[in-house]
């Protein structure tokens, strides 16, 4: 037996005797990522109302409204307080009538929504630091937490290269797939929300945090407004979720020996 | 006389060897029942049995990267950090630990963004 052949089933004894010791154990493990904002002084949970805008396809006021109270129901243990849903935007057009000492502005029915961009939304965010406002709203309801925010649903149309995996069959008749950049048209939803927290015993803003996400589609696909924006809303909600409760991330993990 | 050292030297290492190997085994009982109660999501028992094996033997890579774990289950964030740490620079070679640690770097990182915020 050469020194070769020796010093080769020597690394191949110890290879199998390491492999031997080795003993691991995949565990599942639920890692707690804790909550944004202490809500422990609250019982009860108030959302409240958003300002709204962008596509008039949906009313993202009701819809977000009615959206965050099943889910803070299902996974917080805080009260939903059921209540109607504030029309903050007809609030905020109120005041600025009454400001101007004219008559407040009346209802013009058309099929533009008042808030179409960021910009528009930016005179109308100010009611969110009006603490008096609140603080009556929260009196009304025995001090709850009050959610409240903006959320703009916007279309959106991009043209741009894309990638897609294109089908073809090999010599020995299996599919098999290639990579094909094209040029395409996209058209979709953004959805850029901002969660406002407020504590309705003072009125006072606690946290807030903003979000955007897009979903965009073939253009020849037709999409209905509602379900793009639960898609959206969809991704979403852990981020919100996870300021009024701790949230765990699934996971596994190895546990060695 | 340099024989008799390296004699000397030979004994000492003999004689010490049947130690650490008893002190792995006493580390290893510990870090196999804090796997069982690991497996039963009792976190906390499973956390005192990693910490007794590393006081047993400190240069034991598999205890500190299952304490690791055990902190990041009970939101232990920066000690879990340093357990597994302390895993890579006594095993670097071994992956498990890394994806151990890879995994954890994800969530803890968006902890700490949070906390900076």
């Amino acid at each position: 037996m050469t020194v070769r052949a020796v010093a080769a089933i020597g690394s191949v004894v110890a290879a199998l005797a390491s492999a031997g010791c080795l003993s691991f154990y995949e565990i599942a493990v639920e890692t707690p990522i804790q909550a944004k904002l202490d809500v422990s002084p609250f019982q009860r949970v108030l959302v409240a109302g958003f300002l709204a805008g962008g596509s008039n396809n949906i009313d993202p006021n009701t819809e977000t409204a009615r959206l965050l109270r099943s889910q803070l129901r299902t996974k917080s243990e805080l009260k939903v307080i059921d209540a109607d849903v504030l029309a903050l935007v007809d609030e905020v057009d109120r005041r600025r009538g009454a400001g101007s000492g004219s008559a407040p502005q009346v209802e013009t029915p058309s099929d533009e929504p008042k808030i179409k961009n960021e910009k528009d939304l930016e005179e109308y965010e100010k009611i969110f630091a009006d603490v008096e406002f609140w603080k009556k709203i929260g009196e009304e309801y025995q001090g709850p937490l009050i959610v409240t925010g903006s959320v703009l649903f916007t279309e959106v149309a991009k043209s741009g290269m894309v990638s897609r995996a294109q089908p073809f069959i090999d010599d020995r008749g299996i599919t098999r797939y290639v990579e094909q950049r094209q040029f395409s048209n996209m058209k979709g939803f953004a959805l850029a929300p901002k969660f406002v927290f407020i504590d309705g015993r003072t009125g006072a803003q606690l946290y807030s945090e903003s979000f955007h996400e897009e979903a965009l589609y073939q253009d020849n696909q037709n999409t209905p407004a509602l379900s793009s924006y639960f898609e959206l809303m969809d991704k979403l909600l852990p981020g919100f979720l996870n300021t009024l409760s701790t949230q765990k991330i699934k996971g596994t993990r190895i546990l060695l020996k | 006389m340099k024989t008799k050292l390296w004699l000397v030297a030979a004994l000492v290492a003999l004689m010490s060897a049947p130690a650490l190997a008893d002190r792995r085994s006493d580390a290893k009982a510990q870090v196999d029942f804090g796997i069982r109660v690991a497996q039963k999501s009792l976190w906390k028992e499973a956390v005192y049995r990693f910490e007794k094996a590393i006081e047993i033997d400190k240069t034991y890579g598999g205890a500190w990267n299952n304490l690791g774990i055990a902190y990041e289950q009970l939101g232990r964030f920066d000690e879990a950090r340093k357990a597994y740490e302390t895993a890579m620079e006594l095993e670097p070679n071994n992956t498990f630990i890394r994806n151990n640690y890879d995994l954890f770097r994800e969530i803890y990182d968006r902890q700490g963004r949070r906390r900076n915020r």
